[in-house]
């Protein structure tokens, strides 16, 4: 049964993947937002923020980079939501698979997908006069936080392609997520923010990763605030993964 | 080769099976009859692992249904009551998968031997979503017979075929049959079961009201009577004189 995991889980990751290829127009709309908040807030507001740094799409470009995964992993819960409709949800669960090899397939696609979206997202900024002086190392770094952050997103984003009645409830729990950096150091720093909103900004996931990321980019030494960034990604990616395990296990029984 | 006993399953306060027994004997074809919303559609998904009976037991090919579920899922295939195929790829692909999944040797021939079978080769390199219906039907079908499960469960295979796709369809269950593949259908269609089945059940009100041969079923009513043409009971007629529902 779990003898068959790796052959099973590639089996069905070609077969998302050929899901992909065939609508790049999935990826492409879910780059748009963000590289409309990163047009917005550099042509628009850029000119009146003080982030004390010399070009605001370098400060920017981070939190858009969640953006991008926020937005990205609603689409993972569609594809899974469309699979469990469908009724070929149920012709994997009769057959002689590895059984979590299904949510994996979905789960590893999500990842290759939102990589893509974060490259074209990286080469709009590039445009738009983002500039790093960062290595290869801080690159890998970025890549890795950015990609644990996906992992974790995406393992919450399955909870709701299980058990979505709809469709549209299928994708709505990510609007929160697509906001949530806004209430934190991505777009100003949260020193200008009245009390109760800068302890928020400042103790929520988004900061952390954001400030990272921000320093890895600037070949700044990143301090312990790399740990906590982790930490977070961490913490939510078990939790996610434990309550998506659960709902998976019902669904199926 | 499928025994079923007592098995009871509610959906909250509605009680759908309560107590239904029967067993299939090897090689043979066994039809499920019953109305819209008889339980038809739960039985079959209680034996093929996907839903958890609350009360009985239930075996397929000398596995049982909950406790060596993994093993009930080697020994059938199942064909839902909706086509589960995948839009987006193209028919051959979805045979591929299939195969693939199986851990079968050379899905690509096994592929293309199946389109052939149902005589979709030229649709094969086409996305499923292009596909009618029956085509896709077909397809789904055709998904089913890979890897040749001792056992096969289709749940209304030829609703939304035209008679054409329809006899194709039956073909392909004989000679499944004749290969010592057992099959457990359920249909809407009485003469699909009358023309098919070498046994008839029919649930009724969450119990198996019925279970025989045609003939046996057939006695089940007054002997013809001669007037001046005989008419031979239909099956359609057993039905409805059982379910308690007039003659339309
Ligand atoms: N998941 C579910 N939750 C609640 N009720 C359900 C569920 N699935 C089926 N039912 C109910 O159980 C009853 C039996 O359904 P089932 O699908 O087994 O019938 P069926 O004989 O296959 O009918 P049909 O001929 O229409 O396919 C119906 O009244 C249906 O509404
Ligand atoms: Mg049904």
């Amino acid at each position: 049964m779990t003898r068959h995991f790796f052959g099973d889980t590639g089996t069905l990751l070609g077969r998302s993947l050929r899901h992909i290829t065939r609508s790049m127009d999935t990826i492409i709309t879910t780059t748009v937002m963000p590289i409309m908040f990163m047009l917005l807030f550099v042509y628009v507001f850029g000119g009146a923020i003080q982030s004390g740094s010399d070009s605001y799409v370098t400060y920017l470009l981070p939190g858009i980079l969640l953006i991008t995964v926020a937005s990205g992993i609603s689409y993972t819960a569609y594809r899974l939501f469309l699979d469990m409709q469908s009724g070929i949800f149920e012709r994997f669960q009769s057959m002689p698979i590895a059984r979590s090899a299904v949510l994996w397939a979905h789960v590893l696609t999500s990842l290759v997908a939102n990589l893509i979206s974060l490259v074209v997202v990286v080469v709009v900024a590039l445009i738009m006069g983002f500039r790093s002086s960062a290595g290869i190392g801080a690159w890998l770094g970025v890549a890795g936080l950015v990609m644990l952050f996906t992992l974790a997103l995406t393992w919450l984003a399955v909870i709701p392609g299980l058990t979505a009645k709809t469709i549209d409830g299928a994708s709505a729990f990510s609007y929160p997520l697509v906001f949530l950096p806004f209430l934190s150091s991505a777009f100003v720093p949260t020193d200008t923010m009245p009390g109760p909103v800068r302890a928020f900004a400042e103790n929520q996931p988004v900061t952390s990763i954001v400030n990272t990321i921000r320093d890895l980019f600037a070949q700044q030494p990143v301090g312990g605030e790399v740990w906590v960034a982790v930490a977070w990604c961490a913490g939510l990616l078990v939790v996610a993964y434990a309550f998506a395990m659960t709902t998976y296990r019902r669904r199926i029984s | 080769m499928i025994r079923v006993q007592a098995l009871e399953k509610s959906y909250k306060d509605l009680k759908v099976l309560r107590g239904v027994d029967f067993e299939v004997a090897r090689g043979s074809i066994f039809a499920l009859l019953g109305s819209n919303g008889a339980g038809k559609t739960t039985v079959v998904r209680i034996l093929s692992t996907l839903l958890t009976a609350d009360a009985g037991s239930a075996g397929v090919n000398g596995f049982d249904v909950a406790a060596q579920a993994a093993r009930v899922r080697e020994s059938i295939s199942l064909t839902g009551q909706f086509a589960a195929v995948d839009e987006i790829l193209t028919g051959r692909e979805n045979l591929v998968l299939v195969a693939r999944l199986r851990h079968l040797k050379d899905p690509r021939k096994i592929a293309d031997d199946l389109l052939d079978r149902f005589s979709l080769t030229d649709a094969g390199g086409r996305k499923v979503a292009t596909y009618s219906g029956g085509m896709r039907r077909r397809l789904d079908i055709a998904m089913s017979l890979i890897g040749d499960p001792p056992v096969i469960f289709l749940d209304e295979p030829t609703t939304g075929l035209d008679p054409e796709a329809r006899i194709e369809v039956w073909q392909a269950v004989r000679e499944l049959a004749a290969r010592g593949t057992t099959v457990l259908l359920t249909t809407q269609y009485l003469d699909e079961a009358e023309h098919l089945a070498d046994r008839i059940a029919i649930l009724h009100e969450g119990r198996i009201i019925v279970n025989g041969t045609l003939a046996e079923l057939k006695q089940l009513l007054p002997p013809a009577k001669v007037e001046y043409v005989e008419k031979q009971p239909t099956l359609e007629d057993v039905f409805l004189t059982l379910v308690g529902k007039d003659k339309r």
